[in-house]
């Protein structure tokens, strides 16, 4: 087993047990139905939430599993791998959709965002590299934009269980964060290109 | 990083791949449907579904049951006296086939396509649903207005229909609004879109009339 510093243990534990106590919180039935009330309550908050758990989750994992699980991804290829797959399905408005009216399909939801989303994302991101994170953020961005407009302009309401403006302001949601987090990477990009050594 | 987990990954990812091609070819029932409305249509056509025996009453008062239709096909929607977004559509599309039935089997309420409209609104009573009808200048024999007596029986009839009603914090409801096809035994056998030609309508019937 690896050393790994006091500081960086504590750190762990802390995230451990922050993950465990945010999943049991989001679990409640109180805040199941506040959050899964409105559309984008469920797909914007409560979906990546679960997905942040399942991140804190893989830093507190034991570094023999780590290293047990990094034999089956090398850069990182088929965790993104993974947690692309995962994510899309709970963008389906069939599985918002079934996620209220069953509850066997929420407690997957519950399950597989964090485990096979969170978990794979957190122990993949780092050993994609700069070209894999640019490629996986120039093709989830466009995705999100592209079904938040859909959202948006469905001359249908997708999801049985929302109201249409409700699917409309989770739309203009998504959409709104795609554009966000793209104005972010280029920011970041720029700058960092700013300061990297001409080669 | 060690070339040997190279193949251990093209493994996995191919696993994972297909897997994940698995589940949204089975989640959306191969491609066809993406939304709780298509699947509901393509899990119908593939299998009728057997329907509740709840007691109805029409706008005049009278109590029926689904059974008393056993023998001819029926088209059926779901409606609130109401609402002004999707019923009317469909209450539009319902007088289209009503006027063309009339048209073909003038004055032979016993040949021409049975059609009834549930409410699901509680509030909907049968002079409500009279008025309604007459908006529509429906003649209340061949196409009928109906509600459901016991409140948990319509909970148990929109179940089996799969239509899914919620309240608009406004008042009113928003569900999801098609024409439904019973076929000769009573079973809901296939769901068309609101926008369905009067005569496609028909012809959906004329299939289910076996």
């Amino acid at each position: 087993m690896p050393p790994r510093g006091k500081a960086g243990d504590r750190r762990m534990v802390i995230g451990a047990y922050g993950a465990i106590l945010a999943f049991a919180a989001l679990a409640l039935p109180w805040s199941r139905h506040a959050l899964e009330r409105v559309m984008i309550g469920h797909m914007l908050v409560q979906i990546p939430l679960l997905v942040v758990i399942g991140v804190l989750m893989a830093r507190a994992l034991p570094p023999g599993v780590s290293a047990r699980l990094a034999k089956w991804n090398a850069g990182g290829v088929s965790g993104i791998l993974l947690a692309l797959i995962a994510s899309s399905w709970w963008m389906v408005p069939r599985a918002l959709d079934s996620a209220l009216a069953s509850p066997a399909m929420e407690v997957a939801k519950f399950v597989t965002l964090p485990l096979l989303v969170g978990v794979p994302l957190a122990l993949s991101w780092s050993a994609l590299g700069g070209i894999g994170r640019g490629f996986v953020i120039a093709n989830v961005l466009p995705m999100w934009a592209v079904v938040g407009w859909a959202y948006m302009a469905a001359p249908v309401r997708v999801c049985n269980y929302y109201l249409v403006d409700q699917q409309v302001i989770a739309g203009l949601g998504l959409l709104s964060l795609a554009v966000a987090l793209g104005v972010a990477v280029a920011l970041m990009s720029f700058r960092h290109g700013a300061h990297a050594p001409t080669v | 990083m060690p070339n040997g987990q190279w193949p251990r990954t093209i493994v996995a990812s191919l696993v994972i791949g297909l897997a994940g091609g698995a589940l949204f070819w089975r989640g959306t029932d191969g491609f066809r449907a993406v939304t709780s409305e298509q699947a509901r249509r393509v899990a119908i056509a593939a299998s009728p579904r057997s329907l509740p025996a709840v007691d109805l009453e029409d706008q005049n008062g009278r109590s029926f049951t689904l059974e008393e239709y056993r023998g001819r096909p029926v088209i059926v929607d779901f409606v609130y006296t109401q609402c002004r977004l999707a019923c009317p559509l469909l209450s539009d599309a319902f007088q289209r086939v009503a006027r063309a039935e009339q048209a073909k089997w003038p004055g032979d309420v016993d040949r021409q396509l049975p059609l009834l409209s549930i409410t699901f609104d509680p509030e909907d009573t049968p002079p409500r649903l009279r008025e309604y009808a007459g908006h529509y200048s429906a003649d209340g024999r061949s196409w009928r207005f109906a509600r459901v007596k016991d409140q948990r029986d319509l909970a148990q009839l929109l179940r089996a229909f799969d239509i899914v009603v919620i309240r608009e914090p406004q008042g009113g409801f928003q569900h999801n609004a098609a024409i439904h096809v019973l076929d000769v035994q009573g079973r809901l056998a296939r769901v068309l879109d609101l926008g369905t030609p009067s005569e496609d309508v028909a012809r959906a019937a004329e299939g289910q009339s076996r």
